[in-house]
C-alpha cells in the first residue's frame, strides 16, 4: 500500500505540559516537494526534529520506504537517508567545501583526494549545485554556504531532504537558485520537505502542502487545489486579511541625521563604511540587507552600544556619538533590538514582566531604592494594550511564547514615548497574528510622529510597510529608495552590491527615490 | 535480535515547585539510607548515630552555642559570595578575602591597640571589610577591564593571602614570648568582640547582615543592576547600566563581607591571627550559598543546618570513638545526595530503545 516515501503516523510529542505535536500524520511521496506550512509554535520544527532523529516521539510511528524505523540519534536518521538543512549552517569556516563534506565520515581519512573531488563535481552537476570543492567556507556567500550544506547531506546519501526555512537568509536571486536546485532534486527522485511560513514561496515551488496548526495536522492539499488565502485560513484557523497597511503621512522634518558613520568590529574589520542618511519623523525607514551587512552595528551605534570610529549622529541638534547608552535613552531614542536569540538583549529572561519593565524606569527614580509600583501598573497596562497572554505580571518572561515576549519588549519601548524608535527584526519568529499586531503598533507610532528605523528580513513586508527602504551591503548603503516604486528584484540587486545607487548617482534612479536621497 | 538500550539525560522543561521539593526531600531520605549502610558497616546502629548527631548539634545549651559559632562565619561569607554569584561573578576567593580581612584587623589589634574597646572594634571591623573588599577588587578590576577569568584569579589569590598570613606567623609577627613556637600574640582584651547571651556578638552582626543583604538585593537599584548583569550582560549594556562600576561595587561588597568574617574569627574565636583562621569557610560558603539559591533568608537556614552537620559530625567521633574520617564520610554522603538532587531537579532520564535503521540493516 505504501507508495509513500516517508510516512509519519499519529505522532505525539510533549515537552512537559506543552503538547508540541498531537496525532500528526504526514506522508511524503518520492519525487515531490512537500511544503510544511504553519505558524510559529505550530509544531513544524518539532515534527522535523523527530524525523531527523533529534527528538524521539512519545508515541506514533515513522515509516521510511514502508519500513518502520526508530531513531535514537541524528546519526540513525542520516543512515536512513534523511538530511536536514538547518537555518543556521553547520559548517567550519576555515575549511574548504570538500573538507566540510568529508568531515566526520567514516574512512574519510584514507580517501583519495582526486576521486573525492571528482565525486563532488559529479554530484554538483547532477543536482545543478554550483560549488567549487576547494573554496574555503569563509569566502562563500550565504547562498553558496547553503548549497554546500545541501551537497553535504546529499553526499552522505540523503534521499530525503528537509529544509528548515531556507529562504529566510537569502536574497530573491539566491532564493530562485535554491528553488531550481529543489526542482532538480525532485527530478532525481528525492523527496524534499520544505518548512516555511511564506505563502508565495509555497505556491511557487511546492507540489503538496501540509498545514499544521497548534500541533495538529489541519490537512494536506495539492497546490492546484488551493490559493494563498485558503492556506492562510487553514494556518490561522480563521479568515484573515493579509494586507499590511502603509499609513500615508505628511512628509515631516528630519528627526535624526546620520553622517558618514563608520565603525569597526572587535577584530578591527570595518563593519560600517561611511553611512549617511536621514530619518524623518512620521516615517518608517526600512533597512534591507543580507544578514550581517552591518544592521546590528548600525542599531547599536545609534543606541551608543557600539563604538563609533568616525561620523556623527545628530538628534535634536546634538551629536549622540560619544554619549553613553543611559544618556541616549533619556534623550528619547529607543532601541528595541531583537537579536537572534530573542532574550539575549533587551530583556532579562528569568525575571518577570515587572522587573523587565522597571529596567527602563528605575534610573529616573531618586535615591538608592527601587520602586516597582509604577512598573507594576505599567505592566498591567502593557499587557492590556498589546493583549499579552500571560498568567500574570509576576511570570518569568522566558516562559512566555515568542510573540508575547516580543510584545513585552516592544510595549516597554513604546511606553517610554521615544522620538526615534529603532527596531530590529521585531517580528522574527512570530506567528502571523502577532506580526500584524506589531505592524499596527508601529503604524500607530508613526502616526504619532515617531521616526522609526525598521530593520527587516522579509522584503515583501518591507515593501508594504515602509515609506523608504535603505539597502545596505557589507556596511555600505547601496541605495535609499521609495518603497512604493521599488521591486523586490531591484532591492535584491542592491543587497548583493550588484547595483549601487549611491555611486551611480542620478543615472538609474526613480525620480522619487532621488528626491528622497538628496541631502 | 538484540535491542541495545541507551539512557539519556534530558533537560526538563520547567520543574514545578512541589516536584522540586519532593526530589530534594527524597534525596535527603536516600542520603540517610546510604549513610545507614555505611554506619552498619562500622557495626553501629544508624538510628543511634543520627540521634547523637542531632544531640551533638543541638543537645545542650553549650552545643547550640558551638553550632551558632560555627554558623556565623558561614552565614556572612555565604552572603558575600551570594552577592557576587548573583552577578555570575564566580568569587572563589572567599578564603583569601577572609585571610586578608583578618590580617588587616589583626594589625590594629596587635600594633595600634591603644584605643577604647568600641573604637578599637570599629576600627578593626572597618579595616577587615576594607582589606577584604580591596583584595577582591583586584580580580574584579581585571575582569571589568580586560575580561579575565575571575574564577582562576580569585582562586590563585587565596594562596597568596594564606601564604602571606603564614609568613607573618612564622616571621615578623611571631610572638617573642611563644618560646619559638610559630604563633602570633593574642589580642588584648579591648580587641575581642564581647558576648551577648553567651555567644560573641558576631551572631547579631550576621542577623543584621541577612536583613541588609536581603534588602540590598531585592529593593535597591544596585541590587537590581547586579541581577541584570548576572542574567544578561547585553541587556545590562542596552539599559545603560554602568557595568564596570557595578562589578567593582558588587565585588567590593562581596569581598568586604568576607573580610568582616576574617575580623570576627580573629577577634572573637581565635583571639589572634593564624593560617587556620579561614577554616575552609570560603569554600564551604560556596556550597551553602548555592544550596540556598542565593537567597539571604535561606542562607541563614542552610548555614545553621550545615554548621549542625559539622558539629554533629565531630560529636559522634567522641561518642562512638569513630575516626574523624568516618564522620567526614557521613558528611560527604549527605552532601553528595543533596547536591546531586539538583541535577534531578533539572534533568530527567529517559530510556531509549535502540531499534534503529542500522539495527534493521544488521538483522537483514
Amino acid at each position: 500500500m505504501e507508495n509513500n516515501y516517508i510516512s509519519m503516523k499519529n505522532i505525539n510529542k510533549s515537552f512537559g505540559k506543552v503538547v508540541a505535536n498531537r496525532n500528526i500524520n504526514l506522508a511524503v511521496r518520492r519525487g515531490e516537494i512537500h511544503a510544511l506550512l504553519g505558524e510559529n509554535g505550530s509544531g513544524k520544527s518539532t515534527l522535523m526534529n523527530m524525523l531527523s532523529g533529534v527528538y524521539t516521539p512519545d508515541s506514533g510511528s515513522i515509516f521510511i520506504k514502508g519500513k518502520e524505523v526508530q531513531f535514537a540519534a541524528p546519526k540513525d536518521a542520516i543512515e536512513a537517508g534523511i538530511g536536514m538543512i538547518y537555518q543556521h549552517f553547520k559548517l567550519i569556516d576555515v575549511m574548504t567545501a570538500k573538507e566540510n563534506i568529508i568531515l566526520g565520515r567514516k574512512n574519510s581519512f584514507l580517501m583519495n583526494e582526486k576521486t573525492l573531488s571528482d565525486k563532488i563535481r559529479d554530484m554538483s552537476a547532477r543536482f545543478g549545485l554550483d560549488i567549487d570543492p576547494d573554496k574555503k567556507v569563509y569566502n562563500m556567500s550565504v547562498g553558496e554556504k547553503q548549497t554546500l550544506e545541501i551537497l553535504k547531506v546529499l553526499y552522505r546519501g540523503a534521499e530525503i531532504l528537509i529544509l528548515d526555512e531556507p529562504t529566510a537568509v537569502l536574497t530573491p536571486q539566491e532564493t530562485e537558485k535554491l528553488f531550481k536546485i529543489m526542482r532538480k532534486m525532485k527530478e532525481e527522485g528525492c523527496a524534499v520537505i520544505f518548512i516555511t511560513h511564506k505563502l508565495n514561496e509555497v505556491m511557487e515551488v511546492a507540489d503538496r502542502i501540509t498545514v499544521l496548526r497548534k500541533g495538529e495536522t489541519v490537512m494536506t492539499v495539492d497546490k492546484a487545489d488551493t490559493n494563498p488565502k485558503h492556506l492562510t485560513e487553514l494556518m490561522m484557523g480563521c479568515p484573515a486579511d493579509l494586507s499590511i497597511k502603509r499609513i500615508e503621512t505628511e512628509k515631516n522634518n528630519v528627526a535624526m541625521e546620520v553622517r558618514n558613520l563608520s565603525a569597526v568590529n572587535s577584530e578591527g574589520i570595518k563593519v560600517l563604511k561611511g553611512m549617511s542618511f536621514d530619518i524623518y519623523s512620521s516615517e518608517i525607514l526600512g533597512v534591507a540587507g543580507i544578514a550581517g551587512s552591518g544592521q546590528k552595528e548600525l542599531c547599536e551605534a545609534i543606541a551608543g552600544l557600539h563604538p563609533v570610529k568616525q561620523g556623527e549622529i545628530v538628534f535634536n541638534g546634538e551629536n549622540l556619538v560619544g554619549k553613553s547608552p543611559a544618556e541616549i535613552i533619556t534623550k528619547g531614542v529607543s532601541l528595541s533590538f531583537i537579536p537572534e536569540d530573542r532574550l539575549g538583549m533587551g530583556l532579562v529572561a528569568s525575571m518577570d514582566i515587572v522587573n523587565n519593565v522597571v529596567l527602563k524606569l528605575y534610573q529616573k527614580q531618586k535615591g538608592i531604592f527601587i520602586d516597582r509600583k509604577p512598573a507594576e501598573q505599567k505592566s498591567v497596562e502593557i499587557i492590556e494594550r498589546l493583549s499579552i497572554q500571560t498568567p500574570g505580571i509576576k511570570h518569568p518572561v522566558r516562559m512566555l511564547s515568542g510573540g508575547n515576549i516580543q510584545k513585552v519588549l516592544l510595549g516597554r519601548e513604546l511606553d517610554s514615548r521615544p522620538q526615534v524608535l529603532i527596531t530590529a527584526y521585531p517580528v522574527r519568529g512570530l506567528d502571523v497574528n502577532s506580526c500584524y499586531t506589531i505592524y499596527d503598533l508601529l503604524n500607530e507610532e508613526k502616526r504619532k510622529g515617531v521616526a522609526i528605523l525598521y530593520i527587516g528580513e522579509d522584503l515583501d513586508v518591507l515593501l508594504e510597510l515602509c515609506d523608504r527602504i535603505m539597502v545596505i551591503c557589507a556596511g555600505e548603503i547601496t541605495g535609499i529608495v521609495d518603497a512604493r516604486y521599488t521591486t523586490k528584484e531591484q532591492i535584491g540587486l542592491m543587497m548583493t552590491g550588484t547595483v549601487n545607487l549611491m555611486k551611480e548617482g542620478e543615472k538609474s534612479e526613480h525620480d522619487n527615490a532621488n528626491n528622497y536621497t538628496s541631502h | 535480535m538484540i535491542m541495545p538500550i541507551t539512557i539519556r539525560a534530558i533537560k526538563k522543561s520547567e520543574p514545578g515547585r512541589m516536584k522540586a521539593a519532593s526530589i530534594r526531600i527524597g534525596a535527603i531520605i536516600l542520603a540517610l539510607v546510604a549513610s545507614s549502610l555505611f554506619i552498619l558497616l562500622l557495626s553501629l546502629n544508624p538510628a543511634d548515630v543520627y540521634i547523637k548527631m542531632i544531640q551533638g548539634a543541638f543537645g545542650t545549651a553549650y552545643r547550640i552555642k558551638e553550632t551558632i559559632v560555627k554558623a556565623i562565619p558561614l552565614v556572612i561569607t555565604s552572603l558575600g559570595i551570594a552577592i557576587a554569584f548573583k552577578m555570575q561573578f564566580w568569587n572563589i576567593g572567599g578564603e583569601g578575602q577572609i585571610a586578608i580581612g583578618s590580617f588587616a584587623a589583626s594589625y590594629f589589634a596587635l600594633y595600634m591597640n591603644d584605643m577604647p574597646m568600641p573604637l578599637m572594634l570599629t576600627v578593626m571591623i572597618l579595616a577587615g571589610m576594607l582589606a577584604g573588599g580591596l583584595w577582591a577588587l583586584i580580580p574584579a578590576f581585571f575582569k571589568a577591564q580586560w575580561g579575565t577569568n575571575e574564577t582562576i584569579v580569585t582562586l590563585m589569590m587565596n594562596y597568596i593571602a594564606l601564604k602571606w598570613v603564614m609568613f607573618l606567623q612564622y616571621g615578623p609577627w611571631r610572638d617573642p614570648k611563644s618560646l619559638g613556637f610559630p604563633k602570633i600574640a593574642n589580642f588584648p582584651q579591648n580587641a575581642v568582640l564581647p558576648k551577648l547571651l553567651g555567644v560573641h556578638v558576631g551572631w547579631v552582626i550576621a542577623l543584621i547582615l541577612v536583613v541588609v543583604v536581603y534588602i540590598f538585593i531585592n529593593h535597591t537599584k544596585k541590587g537590581y543592576e547586579i541581577a541584570v548583569i548576572g542574567e544578561s550582560i547585553n541587556t545590562a549594556r542596552y539599559a545603560g547600566i554602568n557595568i564596570k562600576k557595578t562589578i567593582l561595587i558588587a565585588i567590593m561588597l562581596s569581598g568586604g563581607l568576607c573580610g568582616l568574617v576574617g575580623m570576627i574569627q580573629a577577634s572573637a574565636v581565635n583571639y589572634t591571627l593564624s593560617v587556620e583562621i579561614t577554616g575552609g569557610v570560603g569554600y564551604t560558603a560556596i556550597i551553602t550559598a548555592w544550596l540556598a539559591a542565593l537567597s539571604a533568608p535561606l542562607i541563614l537556614i542552610v548555614s545553621i543546618l550545615f554548621a549542625a552537620l559539622l558539629e554533629g559530625g565531630s560529636y559522634i567521633q567522641t561518642v562512638f570513638g569513630i575516626p574523624q574520617a568516618a564522620a567526614e564520610i557521613l558528611q560527604g554522603i549527605i552532601l553528595f545526595f543533596v547536591l546531586g538532587s539538583e541535577f534531578f531537579v533539572r534533568y530527567k532520564f529517559v530510556i531509549v530503545k535502540k531499534h534503529s535503521a542500522i539495527a534493521e540493516k544488521g538483522a537483514d
